[in-house]
Formats: C-alpha cells, sequence, structure tokens
C-alpha cells in the first residue's frame, strides 16, 4: 500500500488522502509482473538490435536467426518425422500388398512346380514303361493302376486295361523295376485284378533263378518281412545275401531274364533246400504304371542275347 | 492527472539534468534527477507508475545521450519497479526510509547500467565506488527535498493566504 501521503506536515490543514494513489499489489502483482517482464523482454530486443556480435551480425538478429532456425528445425524435424511415418505406413501398406501378391505368385508357383515335378516323374515312368515295352519281344500293353488292396489279406491291384485290351487270366504283369504279378480272374471288358508276387495266399509263385550263379527255384510270397521268399534252391548252390532274382521263365507265365529282388539272406534249411529270403525289388505300395504281357512267354531274353540292362537293372 | 504529473516531473527533470550535465565527476554525474523522478514517482504511485516513469526516463535519457537506447531505460526501469514494490510492501513515509530508498536505487541503477554496459560491450564491469556512493546520497538529499516541496507547500501557501486574508 502507498503511505506516500502520510507524510504531511500540516498537521493544521486537513489530511488529503490520495485514495486514488492507493495501490493494491495483491489484486494486481500478476498482472504488474507480466508488465514487467514484457518491459524487459522489449528492453531487452530493443539493446539486441542495436549491438552487434563479434561476427558483426547484430544480436537481434542472430539470436532472432538462431531461435527461428530451432523453430525451423524443430519444424522440419516433426515434418520430417511425420512424413517418415506416414511414407513408413505407405511403405507398409505397399509391402503387405505386394507381400501378399509374393505369396500367392510363391504358392502358384509350387503348385506349378508340383505338377512339373509330377509331370518329370511321370515321364520318366512311361519312358521306364517304353524302354521296357521296347525290350519286351512280346506283345504289351500298358496299363494304370486304379486301385490297391481290396480285401484286407489279398494283394490284388486292379488295373485300367481288361479283356477289351487283350487281357486275360494268367498274364503277367510287369514294371519298369521288375515283376509285379499276374492277372488272375475275373477279367473285366476294361479292368482287370492283378495278384501281386508277394501275395502269399494264393499261388502267385514265379520261377526264379540268381542272375550270378543261375541257381534255380521258384519265388513265392510271404508272410513277414521281406514278403518273398525263394525255394527248392539246392543246397549245394552258391547263393549269397545281395544276389540279384530273376525270372527263370520256368512257371510259363512270367518271361525270362526279368528282375524279381535281391537275396536278403541265405542259409541251410530244414531239408536239401536253401532257406532264401528275398526283398522286392518293386515297391508294391506305389505302383502306378504297369505293362500286360499279352500272350504267354517261356522267355523274353533271344538265346545267347546278354542279360537285360533295362529290366534287371 | 497522475500521467500528466509523472511526464512533467520527467520533462523537469530531463531538462534539469541536461542543464546540469557539466558537473561531472570521474564518469558520473553528481546526481541524476530522472532516476530521482522514476523512484518518486514509484513511491508515490505504486511499481507500475514506477516501471513506466523508468521506461520512458529511461527512453528519453538515452536518446537524448546517445549510444545504446534502452540500457538507462532498462536500469530505470528494474528500479522504478522494485522501487515501487519496495514502497508498496513497506512504510516509506519518513525521510529516513525515503533516504534509504533514494540511495539504494540509485546504487542499484547504476549497477544495472555500468553491468548492462559492460555487457553489450564486452568488457570488464568496472563500477566506482565513491562517485557512485556520492551521486547516490545527492540522489536522496534531491529526492528527499522533493518530497518535502511537494507536501509542505500546499499547505504553506494555504496558511499565506489565510494570513494574508486576516490583515
Amino acid at each position: 500500500m502507498n503511505v506516500g501521503n502520510l507524510g504531511n506536515f500540516g498537521n493544521e490543514l486537513p489530511i488529503v488522502p490520495l485514495l486514488d494513489n492507493i495501490q493494491r499489489p495483491t489484486a494486481t502483482r500478476p498482472r504488474t509482473g507480466l508488465l514487467f517482464l514484457a518491459v524487459v523482454v522489449g528492453h531487452v530486443i530493443l539493446i539486441s538490435s542495436q549491438v552487434q556480435s563479434r561476427s558483426g551480425v547484430p544480436v537481434l538478429e542472430g539470436v532472432t536467426f538462431g531461435a527461428f532456425a530451432r523453430v525451423q528445425q524443430g519444424t522440419s524435424h516433426a515434418f520430417k518425422s511425420v512424413r517418415n511415418v506416414w511414407s513408413n505406413y505407405v511403405d507398409l501398406r505397399g509391402a503387405r500388398a505386394e507381400n501378399d501378391l509374393l505369396r500367392s505368385r510363391v504358392a502358384d508357383l509350387e503348385v506349378r512346380l508340383q505338377e512339373q515335378r509330377a509331370l518329370a516323374e511321370r515321364s520318366g515312368q512311361l519312358q521306364a514303361l517304353l524302354d521296357l515295352r521296347q525290350f519286351v519281344s512280346v506283345p504289351t500293353v500298358a496299363a494304370d493302376v486304379i486301385s490297391g488292396y481290396v480285401n484286407p489279406g489279398v494283394l490284388t491291384v486292379t488295373i485300367d486295361k481288361g479283356s477289351s485290351d487283350g487281357v486275360q487270366p494268367n498274364m503277367a504283369v510287369l514294371s519298369s523295376e521288375g515283376v509285379v504279378g499276374r492277372v488272375i480272374s475275373p477279367v473285366a471288358a476294361h479292368a482287370a485284378r492283378v495278384q501281386l508276387l508277394i501275395d502269399h495266399n494264393g499261388p502267385a509263385a514265379a520261377g526264379a533263378m540268381t542272375e550270378r550263379t543261375r541257381a534255380g527255384g521258384m519265388v513265392v510270397g510271404k508272410e513277414g518281412d521281406p514278403p518273398l521268399r525263394m525255394d527248392f534252391v539246392s543246397n549245394l548252390a552258391d547263393v549269397k545275401t545281395g544276389d540279384v532274382v530273376l525270372t527263370s521263365g520256368a512257371d510259363g507265365i512270367y518271361p525270362r531274364g526279368f528282375r524279381i529282388g535281391w537275396v536278403e539272406h541265405s542259409e541251410r534249411g530244414d531239408g536239401l533246400s536253401l532257406a532264401i529270403t528275398v526283398r522286392p525289388a518293386i515297391d508294391f505300395r506305389s505302383l502306378e504304371e504297369v505293362l500286360v504281357i499279352l500272350r504267354e512267354a517261356r522267355s523274353a531274353i533271344p538265346e545267347g542275347a546278354s542279360e537285360p540292362g533295362g529290366p534287371a537293372r | 492527472m497522475k500521467t500528466a504529473g509523472v511526464l512533467l516531473a520527467l520533462v523537469v527533470a530531463l531538462a534539469a539534468q541536461t542543464t546540469l550535465s557539466g558537473l561531472t565527476m570521474t564518469g558520473a554525474s553528481m546526481v541524476n534527477l530522472v532516476i530521482v523522478a522514476v523512484v518518486y514517482a514509484a513511491l508515490v504511485f505504486g511499481p507500475i507508475t514506477g516501471l513506466m516513469a523508468g521506461t520512458a526516463g529511461g527512453l528519453a535519457q538515452d536518446a537524448l545521450a546517445g549510444g545504446i537506447v534502452g540500457i538507462g531505460s532498462l536500469s530505470k526501469t528494474i528500479v522504478g519497479f522494485l522501487a515501487g514494490l519496495l514502497g508498496a510492501h513497506f512504510i516509506v513515509a519518513q525521510p529516513l526510509p525515503r533516504f534509504v530508498m533514494f540511495v539504494s536505487a540509485s546504487v542499484v541503477h547504476e549497477i544495472c547500467y555500468q553491468g548492462l554496459s559492460a555487457l553489450v560491450e564486452v568488457r570488464p564491469l568496472r563500477l566506482a565506488y565513491g562517485p557512485v556512493l556520492t551521486q547516490a546520497a545527492i540522489n536522496g538529499i534531491v529526492g528527499l527535498t522533493a518530497f518535502f516541496v511537494v507536501e509542505r507547500l500546499p499547505g504553506a501557501l494555504q496558511r499565506r493566504r489565510a494570513r494574508r486574508g486576516r490583515y
């Protein structure tokens, strides 16, 4: 409170209080402080505009430029950040769309690759079958396996060729890897059942011999693993593990010289024969194309010819 | 009325100061009438008036003196504001407190002025304590005289008129 008027010396005169001049700082202090601050800042700006820095640039200009440069820097940084966020978002969206497109293309290419692989594999199988067909000197017909084992315990498959194609019971069925089995009754016009050589429930035997020593015998199906055994081989014969077993043609069904499998184990049997187990050359679980020999042949190999490279591979 | 009175006081102080500018001692005037007017206005009317008076009087003094405008003005603004605040918070109605206030304001003004000058001109702060204190003391005496005149003059005139009327 301003009390400057209390200092009157004339006691005989009425004291005229200068009420108009009495200040109430409590109410006006914030505004007073702001005003003081504004005036001080104005002075600083005024002084700065007249003072030059060591570089010759007015301080006000330098400070203003520096401060504004900071503002510009901040604004630019903020703008770049926003732009980066936006561009990253857009890029991300683009990347996502591109990713989806690429995934689709990869899936499409994988499908095509699988198709090409299947085609190549089928071409190889057909080529092998063609080679076999060219090797076999008797009439043949190629057939696809259209179904697997129908009845449990009966190891048969169904092929898509039948009597209308010349297929008859007891015709031999081969593949590019070896002997498959024989056609059994009944034979339909466009389908036939083939008893696999490994079937141990029926007479699916095949006359056989070892490639190395020409030891003859008969291969029949059996239970267990391996699913073939070779009977009627003399104890005196030289049969070792790993010997290739071929058809001998002695059964009158299978042509001579086609691969049946390999000797997996050979030992002296109870009687006069060796106990030999044979690992089939064919994976009977994945039969797809086969070749049906359209007539009985005692032997597919002409006399004096070497062992067939294709079938006995 | 208040504004006109303050402005009139400043103009008078400036005129008298320029007239007395020849009376100098080693770098400082023997009296600074503008600061006396500013402190007087601050003590009488408060910090805002002191602030405004300091700004106006300082700017005018800086403009007349040449050099960098604003240093003396800022110093007087600070002094006027502080004097107004102190006058509003404490009872400064007796001669001694007023004298102390004038002396202190003068010293603070000189410190602010020399400090700002040194800062702006990039030179060390040099303060001549003797002349500064002398000027502060003279300012205090002048200020007290101003208060005395302003507060006694109306009553004295009235008493004189009353005596003349009696005869």
